[in-house]
């Protein structure tokens, strides 16, 4: 997105400039000056005549608006351009060395992270997301590109770098999808039209349809996770997210980390479940908070995906029926998936 | 030594957090205490005491705890220095929200949570407004995009401060805070040149004195009647 600055300003009518800038109208309504939003005049054109109505002087307040478009522009950042993330070993809970030295990770990237419970799977999101320079427990190094990145520990806006999707989660506002959306959508600085973007990827993942203005709190957990997942792909715009246990979810999962994955995000999926340690390529294994293996999705893994997956189809439909008030019949031969497309 | 406010409206985590950072400054041997200010009821420093944190409670009970707070710096910087502290955290539940605790030439912070609404950064005024460093808690249990809007919100209302999100159970981001706790002013000579950032609210009338009874034979003192017309 082009910066707003005195040339698009005197360039474009008013009307298009609120569609490519949603940060313009909170600064308008802000400034208190009224406009009309199918507006063809330009925006210096209109505040004249608004002005000269109230008696004001136009300059000194383009010279505000501005200068306040400016400051939000300032807070959303640069949309960050990284392109590897590396995790470093550092030591286990006794203080010895792990046994994986190092993992990195590309744009579009899934790995996931297993381990019983206090295997240090937490620890390592924790690392990951304050971005460590060896001064956490663990002593690993995060460096992003190459380098650590300390720096970046306190960025806000487009330059954060991660994002988190979790079972605890939920929505707490008192507002419909399309009201938080719009929010949401306005404070990264991105077009408005993304709102409907979101909401088709969020039900082409949930198969339970919601609206616009279906209030938050009267979606479902399948919905509310769909809508999440989806959120995070297409709105926000931290490169790294981390997942922790997104199982019975009641959304297609594979279909949510391809979502993910689609947009260049490099996903960390700590789990216990299966099916989700199988959907990515790689699994990292903790062990008395160590990296302690890596292993590499096997070709007989693959095999047992599928069947996983076909499992989970059918348990789909088998829930999809009785809630219909459907008797069931004897279950026949179970068949794959026609186009697995694995991450 | 570090004089730091911490100031925040009820239940936004304050003590949760502040327990966490000072975890990772005891790791670091750096002596903090905290001194409590509340209106009513402060049980919060039971937990200090628990995790061996020097810990001071005022209550201003019938006084204005605005006025409470600002009278008692003296007394906070005598303990501190019986203490040997070489931090002090001056916890405060925001007093109300029209004012703000914070020293100029001091770290201020200010403790927001998730939950408490998208509307809550506008109302807060100068306690966010005037901080240094933003707490932001509770990110665990919202989405991603309530906490990307309330942390939007917060900085759109305090454009310089820096915002940590701090998961007061895990403990997640309290490395950060301490870190910028650590890195907090020094208060050079005694307390006599300190000044607070935002002035307090006026509050001279007979209701500060007691009286109980409504009605406009009673209101002796300053009043603003409300406007409606």
């Amino acid at each position: 997105m082009q910066p707003l600055d005195r040339e698009r300003l005197h360039r474009h009518s008013l009307a298009d400039l609120l569609i490519e800038y949603p940060l313009l109208e909170s600064a308008l309504l802000e400034a208190g000056i009224e406009f009309d939003p199918d507006e063809q005049t330009t925006l210096p054109a209109h505040l004249a005549r608004w002005a000269e109505v109230h008696g004001q002087s136009a300059d000194s307040f383009l010279a505000r608006l501005i200068e306040r478009i400016d400051e939000l522009n300032r807070l959303l950042g640069p949309a960050t351009s990284m392109k590897r993330l590396s995790i470093v070993a550092g030591r286990d809970k006794s203080g010895r060395a792990e046994t994986v030295a190092g993992i990195e990770l590309n744009r579009g990237d899934l790995l996931a992270i297993v381990g019983p419970t206090g295997s240090g799977k937490s620890r390592l999101l924790a690392d990951i997301e304050w971005l460590a320079s060896g001064d956490t427990p663990s002593g690993r190094r995060i460096l992003i590109d190459g380098r650590t990145a300390e720096d970046r520990r306190f960025a806000f806006g487009g330059d954060r770098m991660i994002a988190q999707l979790s079972q605890t989660m939920s929505f707490v506002l008192d507002a419909t999808v399309e009201e938080l959306l719009a929010l949401h959508v306005e404070s990264r600085g991105l077009a408005a039209g993304l709102v409907e973007d979101v909401i088709e990827a969020a039900n082409g993942l949930s198969g339970e349809p919601f609206f616009r203005h279906t209030p938050l709190t009267g979606l479902s957990g399948g919905q509310t996770r769909a809508l999440m997942v989806a959120d995070t792909a297409l709105v926000c715009r931290s490169p790294i997210v981390l997942v922790d246990e997104i199982e019975n979810a009641g959304i297609d999962r594979r279909a949510a980390f391809n979502l993910l994955l689609a947009q260049e995000k490099i996903v960390l999926s700590a789990t216990h479940d299966p099916l989700l340690a199988l959907l990515a390529p790689r699994r990292l294994c903790m062990r008395h908070g160590a990296m302690h293996s890596l292993h590499r999705r096997t070709p007989e893994e693959e095999a047992i995906l599928a069947d996983l997956e076909t499992l989970d189809d059918l348990h789909g439909a088998l829930r999809s029926q009785l809630r219909l008030g459907a008797r069931l019949t004897p279950l026949g031969a179970l068949h794959h998936r026609r186009n697995p497309s694995w991450p | 030594m570090q004089l730091i406010t911490v100031a925040g409206p009820p239940s936004s985590g304050k003590t949760s957090v502040l327990l966490k950072a000072l975890e990772w400054l005891r790791a670091e041997a750096v002596r903090a205490g905290v001194i409590k200010f509340d209106c009513l009821v402060a049980d919060d420093d039971q937990a200090y005491q628990n995790a061996g944190v020097p810990v001071r409670k005022g209550l201003s009970g019938v006084l204005c705890p605005d006025h409470y707070f600002v009278s008692n710096i003296d007394r906070v910087l005598e303990w501190s220095s019986a203490q040997q502290l070489a931090m002090t955290l001056i916890e405060s539940a925001g007093l109300c929200n029209r004012c703000s605790p914070h020293i100029k030439g001091l770290l201020a912070v200010c403790v927001l949570d998730n939950v408490s609404g998208l509307q809550t950064p506008r109302k807060i005024g100068p306690m966010l407004k005037l901080a240094d460093i933003v707490v932001i808690t509770k990110g665990d249990i919202v989405s991603q995009a309530e906490r990307e809007v309330f942390a939007f919100r917060v900085q759109s209302v305090a454009p310089r401060a820096r915002i940590v999100q701090v998961n007061g159970r895990t403990g997640q981001g309290a490395q950060a805070l301490a870190r910028l706790l650590r890195a907090a002013p020094h208060l050079e000579g005694d307390g006599d040149s300190l000044r607070l950032r935002f002035p307090m609210p006026a509050a001279l009338c007979s209701y500060c004195l007691g009286e109980t009874r409504v009605g406009p034979d009673y209101q002796i003192g300053q009043f603003r009647k409300l406007d409606i017309d």
